[in-house]
């Protein structure tokens, strides 16, 4: 599960030796995050997103059973205990603007996360199933997400609830009667609110079970690394502590500045004003957008406006939304190419830039209004999307020269292997 | 060792399948179809209650609409558009040529016989559920009349069928019945 010269759990203190002869918990995380795990030495900041995205699940759990505290989801009052919250319970204002921007955090965070196995594609062997589980738990995310904005029962959430339970709605034969059990009613109701706070209390646990396997799948090969090469000698790692808990740190720090400053000074800023008004089943606010988070997934839902061969338009932009993430899991068979890292492959590079504006474009059109230019635009870059993973990522992976790789993660920093001096924390073997 | 081959040649049958095996074929079923058994109520528990269903059916008076005006009815906790189309609007929808639409009916099926100037409709978007815009005064109506759903840009004619955007269906008609001239049941 790791390398051979990692650093082994040695407590001095009896009580330390007492507890790890009974429950080796300590030694547990020694090895797992502490001086015990070796990673590779040239970890640039990108690596900093898995820890921050730990720590973004971890903030939302805190304020989120916090929350449920005060909370009330029932259709009648949950409206009016979400202004509770905010005006009558101590630091209740803070607590929910934590928690509402702490998604937007989240999301964001994870996205570099993803974006960065992209680049380093981080998602081959022998890493396959860690990319996978995140996958999985990216998917979990989205639902958390999306039943969480139902429970203030605005407007936004209501339609939201109604938009996206409609999304099933477009599956053949079964989809109406699907759609009725998900609400357990004709329209989002009180059933539907009940059950979603249920489900949106318990589906971060499942997350934090997933993230679980997911760093146990990483911790066998250990972390990849900026120029893709596998680690080959001890020279080429440092213990995760103190090293990465002081990089991880420091990046957390920087990502603490940016969310506080969302949350203390433009905490609505990435909401919707009409979702303050409390929900209303026979109006439709005039612009219904979700959450920025998913615009990209709802422009391509949305390009999808004439009907396909056979295949109606709305199960079209449903099945193309959905499948939109469901090609990641074919990633790591898509992506050919022996070179890991985007910095040694110079065609795959611009097009992975490319994907990025094309994602930019879209979640800029999925948050326009349903109208030209934005349908075409969307459709266009819809269609690129898929192209990029579903053609051109195959097609540039058997096409490329590579660049030279180096021979080493020592080689890379310090330019040769002789020069490299083991780390502090481990006796030197010369 | 002799005495336990013989033990296992006695408690086998002729085709070689043990007592045992059967045993254990016939415990593992019971268990699987009794724990199928208690997964259905907690998937059941999920479908739309009593009292949900109780609220399915709604009177409605419709003596103070005139034509060219609509209401926003509810039934089932979702809109129902009930509209008293102008003759106007009742020629713009028998003009269209049928088989030129996405869902072909006509607005004579659509209405009931002797009252097709009463177009009564779900205000739910076939698409993704969105209220229409048109019933409401000073609406917008789309350009073939109708509604104009604002959400993902669906326009339904003077018969409430779908002529463009993304919608798959015409405007669901609900079931439903008139009591007598100026009261409507749906549901």
């Amino acid at each position: 599960m790791s390398f051979p010269w990692a650093n082994e759990y040695k407590p001095s203190h009896p009580l330390m030796k007492w507890v790890d002869e009974r429950l080796p918990l300590p030694r547990f995380v020694y090895s797992a995050v502490g001086a015990g795990y070796p990673v590779p030495r040239n970890l640039n900041y990108m690596w900093n997103f898995g820890v921050l995205a730990g720590f973004a699940l971890v903030l939302q759990i805190v304020t989120g059973v916090v929350l449920a505290m005060h909370y009330a989801a029932n259709s009648g009052v949950a409206f009016d205990s979400v202004e509770h919250i905010m005006r009558d319970v101590n630091w209740g204002w803070m607590l929910r603007y934590a928690h509402a921007n702490g998604a937007s955090m989240f999301f964001i965070v994870v996205y570099t996360h993803i974006f960065r196995g992209f680049f380093y594609s981080s998602y081959k062997a022998p890493r396959e199933m860690i990319w996978l589980l995140g996958v999985v738990i990216f998917l979990l995310m989205m639902a958390t997400a999306f039943m969480g904005y139902v429970l203030p029962w605005g407007q936004m959430s209501f339609w939201g609830a109604k938009v996206i339970t409609g999304l099933f709605s477009a599956i053949p034969l079964v989809g109406t009667p699907l759609q009725q059990w998900l609400l357990g009613g004709f329209a989002p109701d009180n059933a539907a609110l009940n059950r979603f706070f249920s489900l949106h209390f318990l589906l971060p646990f499942v997350i934090l079970g997933v993230i679980i396997l997911h760093v146990w799948a990483l911790h066998i090969p250990g972390s990849s690394n900026p120029t893709g090469v596998e680690v080959k000698q001890e020279s080429d790692t440092v213990p995760f502590h103190p090293y990465y808990t002081a990089k991880d740190g420091f990046g957390l720090g920087v990502f603490l500045i940016v969310y506080c400053g969302l949350v203390f000074f433009a905490p609505n800023l990435l909401g919707h004003p009409d979702n303050y008004i409390p929900a209303n089943p026979l109006s439709t606010p005039a612009h219904i957008v979700p959450e920025w988070y998913f615009w990209p997934f709802y422009a391509i839902l949305r390009a999808f406006t004439s009907d396909f061969l056979f295949i109606p338009a709305k199960l079209m932009g449903v099945l193309a939304m959905f499948s939109a993430i469901l090609v990641w899991f074919f990633l790591p068979w898509l992506d050919t190419s022996p070179v890991r890292s985007g910095h040694y492959r110079p065609l795959f590079r611009k097009f992975f830039y490319l994907l990025v504006v094309d994602v930019l474009v879209l979640g800029y059109c999925g948050g326009a209004p349903a109208a030209e230019p934005y349908v075409m635009i969307s459709q266009i870059a819809s269609m690129y999307y898929f192209l990029h993973f579903l053609v051109i990522l195959p097609v540039v992976s058997s096409i490329e020269t590579p660049q030279p790789l180096p021979f080493s993660i020592t080689e890379a920093v310090l330019g040769k292997d002789e020069h490299a001096t083991l780390s502090p924390a481990t006796p030197a073997v010369a | 060792m002799a005495e336990q081959a013989s033990i296992a040649e006695a408690t086998m049958t002729g085709d070689g399948v043990r007592r045992r095996d059967f045993i254990n074929i016939a415990a593992v079923s019971f268990a699987g179809v009794g724990g199928l058994a208690a997964i259905y109520p907690l998937i059941s528990q999920m479908a739309p209650s009593a009292d949900v269903l109780a609220e399915s059916s709604t009177e409605i008076d419709i003596s103070a609409i005139s034509p060219g005006q609509a209401i926003k009815a509810v039934w089932r906790k979702q809109p129902v558009f009930i509209r008293n189309l102008t003759p106007v609007e009742i020629a713009a929808a028998e003009k269209v040529d049928v088989a030129s639409l996405r869902d072909p009916q006509t607005l004579e099926q659509r209405t009931t016989a002797g009252k097709t100037n009463w177009l009564i409709t779900m205000g739910v978007c076939t698409h993704l559920g969105c209220v229409p815009l048109g019933a409401g005064e000073g609406e917008v109506k789309g350009e073939f009349g109708g509604y104009f759903c604002p959400c993902h840009g669906s326009v339904y004619d003077t018969a409430a069928r779908i002529r463009k955007g993304p919608a798959p269906k015409n405007l669901e008609v609900p079931p439903h019945e008139f009591s007598s001239d100026t009261v409507v049941k749906i549901g």
